[in-house]
């Protein structure tokens, strides 16, 4: 059982390597941005297998956490490649 | 009464001056004034019988009991001579000024303003028996004299004088100050008396002699000794009566003063002697011999007061021989110095208060321009006749007796046989008989190219004619006292500079009537000062006569060699080398201003750390490396790597997500659930923040930097973290004392009612912390909006520059 849960915890860990070499290679900016949200889904599972060694439930918050920030921060970025801004401004004003 | 506070009498009346010039406009201020001298020279005057009977008085009152300071009047025949010169030629300056000085165009309350306090300073000075306060009013003598040579401060050269008498007398007063507090900590007190009778303790310390010459460089540079004395000729910008009263008769005589009453402490060092003496005789000859060439009546009256000082800062040093030598024969000195110092100071007053008068009378002071005035202004040219022939040492004027008894006190030198005299003394009377004669030659080059010879008044500004009356007292007074001093020498020897003479060699003398040398006008057909002022005539004259001829000796000097252009060198070289050098290090760039601190960051940790022998790496106390730690550091590294090597901002933004999202997972892996919590939303904040301000941010390559820089960028960089590197391995390996966080999980639960360790220390151990994140949070906040809402628009900063 433990040893399921190491290689799949290197397994993972290589996964993240990989999407990293993305991240650094880009070409592009979207390669980079869908290269991130893979890590953040990565580092849900670690988390969760990591809890499993860990034997404790403290870190279930993290996970929750990670899933909601990591999906802010991809649709933060999607609109910045779309519009060059984060924010829109109140036009109407 | 206790008299001490009557050195502060000056000051306090100087309160009331502004009040009295505005409200009284009908009367001089000046005459107000007046009063303040005349009574404390009479008040002083009642203790002249005390202290010719060898007595002293004293009465003090404590400042700082606790540091040994206090402010002590001590009056004995050497502070009593002061007081009276002080007092006695300041009555005569305020005199004279109210005819000098207009009450319509000059700022009256101002001048006597500066002139009071100057007064208390100077009887602060020669009163003090506490080195500390000495100091303090040592200081306030020059600052009031800044405000006097700076009294027209409209004029540049007032200005330029005034500047350059503070930085020189300042710096000096500064050295001082040094040579003070060396020998109170050798005496163990401030008291000058205390320390004279303590001498036998401590004058055999190495800073013995330091302290020595600290405190001359105070002296010379107050009494405008060589090299120093260049600042003298400058403040001559000064109103007359002020050169007259300050840089001839009182200030200048500050340090002749400090001499003379350090003398009994100092005289043993054979630095001290050869330093007074030999400075002293360089002065008097450097001054006589550069008179000649000025052509500014009161820049020879300033060369002369140089030259004058010199010579009794010769017979001081001489004087202090008298402790070596049981001879009689150099007795004479410390005399000699005493009565040509009263003796200055009458003829010197006079003689400037006539160049003012010139001055005013005609509207220049410029000597070629002058002559043939005697005609026009006869009382003005007796009084600079008299002064004149007594500063050349002529009878039967009070110059000719001291100028006997100098050449007496340097013939006697030769026969001193410690310190190597017997060598070099010869010199002193040979180049004091030089100097003797330029003396003769300017004293009758100011009188008579200025009253007599060819009349030019055609080229004057103003037409000339006699001074009023009022202006001619204070002179004629002066005059009056020069003739007196020559056929009553022996009273004043006796009642004024015995006392002061007794008080300069305490150890020497128990009562003043040993110290009285007996003074005459005729000292036989075979002494040899009476053949040696013969010749100074005779040469003297010849000289004189023939002075068109060898004046242009003095344009041979270039002007690039002399002192002041030394002076204004090094002020500006001073100014602008430490421009140039904050220059080169303040260049306005942050990135260097971060490599000083970086590169001396890493290099200070790193050299301290070997150099203590503090490095240690105890590997017993690592914990053992998991696997997913490795891959999460390679994570971590390969982020930051990214973040340095990538091309474009945005790149660099995702990478530094990336580096923060790892940092979580650590501290996912090393189990803190609250600060991997907190990690993951503040690193998706402030990467947001930065894509907020992406729009504003500079294109990433703006900074222009070559290889170069990235080399040396790269090499400090690798020296912080190489030295963060160490100090945290170090300190890993060096823990002294246990952790407390046992007390914190034994005492969760039961103290503070909680489950989770994080949480309760942040709300409740330490719950202070918590508060002022708090308050740094809402700043921050505040701080932001403050910059977005309250920013002023381009057109308003432009007005506000402006």
């Amino acid at each position: 059982m433990n040893i399921f849960i190491w290689v799949c915890l290197i397994i993972i860990f290589l996964s993240m390597l990989g999407t990293l070499i993305r991240v650094f290679k880009g070409p592009s900016t979207p390669d980079r941005l869908i290269a991130l949200d893979g890590i953040g889904v990565m580092l849900i599972s670690i988390i969760a297998l990591l809890s499993i060694v860990f034997d404790t439930i403290f870190f279930i918050d993290v996970i929750l956490l990670i899933a909601i920030m990591s999906f802010i921060g991809t649709v933060s970025f999607s609109k910045f490649i779309e519009k060059g801004a984060i924010i829109d401004r109140d036009t109407r004003r | 009464m206790e008299f001490v506070w009557l050195i502060f009498l000056p000051a306090l009346a100087a309160l009331f001056i502004p009040t009295l010039f505005r409200r009284v406009a009908g009367i001089h201020t000046g005459w107000f004034v007046l009063i303040i001298p005349v009574v404390l020279f009479v008040y002083y005057s009642t203790y002249v019988p005390l202290t010719a009977s060898g007595e002293h008085a004293v009465s003090s009152f404590d400042w700082i009991p606790s540091l040994g300071i206090s402010f002590v009047s001590y009056l004995d025949g050497l502070s009593l001579l002061f007081t009276l010169l002080i007092t006695g030629i300041g009555a005569l300056v305020v005199l004279y000024s109210i005819f000098y000085l207009d009450r319509h165009k000059e700022k009256l309350g101002n001048f006597y303003v500066y002139l009071l306090l100057f007064m208390t300073a100077m009887l602060g000075v020669v009163q003090s028996d506490n080195i500390i306060s000495l100091y303090l009013f040592w200081e306030l003598t020059s600052i009031s004299s800044f405000l006097l040579i700076g009294y027209w401060y409209t004029r540049d050269g007032s200005r330029f004088g005034a500047l350059k008498s503070m930085m020189i007398t300042v710096g000096g007063g500064l050295m001082m100050l040094g040579g003070f507090v060396i020998l109170g900590i050798l005496g163990d007190t401030y008291s000058i008396r205390e320390l004279i009778s303590g001498l036998s303790d401590y004058s055999g310390d190495p800073l013995f002699t330091l302290a020595a010459v600290l405190l001359l460089f105070g002296a010379f540079t107050k009494s405008a000794q060589f090299p120093f004395y260049i600042w003298l000729p400058d403040a001559m910008e000064a109103p007359t009566p002020v050169s007259a009263y300050l840089h001839s008769a009182t200030m200048v005589k500050a340090g002749l003063y400090l001499v003379a009453r350090f003398t009994p402490i100092f005289a043993g060092s054979s630095v001290w002697i050869w330093l007074v003496s030999g400075i002293g005789l360089l002065t008097l000859m450097w001054g006589s011999f550069f008179a000649v060439k000025q052509t500014d009546l009161k820049g020879i009256l300033a060369f002369s007061t140089v030259s004058q000082l010199g010579l009794i800062m010769s017979l001081l040093g001489a004087g202090a021989i008298a402790y070596h030598s049981d001879d009689t024969l150099f007795r004479l000195a410390m005399f000699a110095a005493i009565f040509h110092l009263v003796n200055h100071a009458v003829f010197k007053g006079s003689l400037f208060m006539i160049a003012g008068i010139v001055d005013h009378e005609t509207g220049t002071r410029d000597i070629r321009k002058l002559g043939g005035l005697m005609s026009v202004m006869p009382i003005s040219f007796t009084v600079a006749f008299i002064g004149g022939l007594s500063m050349a040492g002529i009878p039967p004027f009070g110059g000719f007796l001291s100028k006997e008894l100098f050449l007496e006190s340097m013939v006697a030198l030769k026969h001193f046989e410690l310190f190597n005299f017997d060598t070099w003394g010869i010199l002193f009377p040979v180049i004091a008989w030089i100097a003797s004669v330029f003396t003769f030659v300017y004293s009758f080059y100011f009188v008579f190219k200025t009253f007599t010879g060819e009349k030019k008044f055609d080229k004057l500004p103003l037409k000339p004619h006699e001074a009023p009356i009022g202006m001619l007292i204070s002179p004629i007074i002066l005059a009056v006292s020069v003739i007196a001093l020559f056929f009553i020498p022996n009273v004043v020897g006796k009642w004024l500079v015995a006392p002061a003479v007794m008080a300069a060699q305490p150890q020497l003398y128990s009562m003043p009537s040993e110290a009285a040398v007996p003074v005459h006008a005729w000292h036989g057909i075979t002494s040899v000062p009476m053949w040696l002022t013969v010749g100074v005539i005779v040469i003297g004259t010849l000289l004189f006569t023939s002075i068109k001829k060898w004046q242009p000796v003095y344009g041979l000097q270039p002007e690039k060699l002399s002192l002041n252009a030394l002076y204004d060198g090094v002020m500006t070289f001073s100014e602008k080398g430490m421009n140039k050098l904050s220059r080169f290090y303040m260049n306005g760039l942050i990135r260097t201003y971060l490599l000083y601190m970086f590169s001396f960051f890493s290099v200070m940790t790193i050299v301290v750390l070997f150099a203590k022998g503090a490095f240690e790496l105890d590997m017993n106390s690592l914990s053992p490396i998991t696997l997913f730690a490795v891959l999460n550091s390679i994570v971590a590294i390969l982020g930051t790597g990214m973040v340095i090597m990538s091309k474009n901002r945005i790149s660099a933004i995702i990478a530094l997500g990336a580096v923060g999202y790892s940092v979580a997972l650590f501290f996912v892996l090393f189990k803190a659930p609250d600060l991997a919590l907190t990690q993951l939303v503040i690193e998706t904040i402030s990467v947001a923040l930065f894509l907020l301000a992406f729009r504003h941010l500079p294109a990433l390559k703006t900074h222009g930097e070559t290889k170069k820089n990235k080399v040396v960028n790269g090499i400090i960089a690798g020296g912080v973290g190489l030295s963060v590197t160490l100090v945290a391995l170090s300190a890993h390996s060096n823990k002294l004392v246990a952790s407390i966080s046992q007390f914190y999980k034994d005492t969760v639960h039961t103290e503070a009612g909680g489950g989770n360790i994080v949480n309760v220390i942040l709300v409740d151990y330490r719950g202070f912390d918590t508060l002022f994140e708090i308050a740094v949070l809402s700043i921050a906040g505040i701080a932001v909006l403050g910059m977005i809402r309250l920013r002023l628009s381009r057109k308003e900063s432009d007005d506000e520059k402006e």
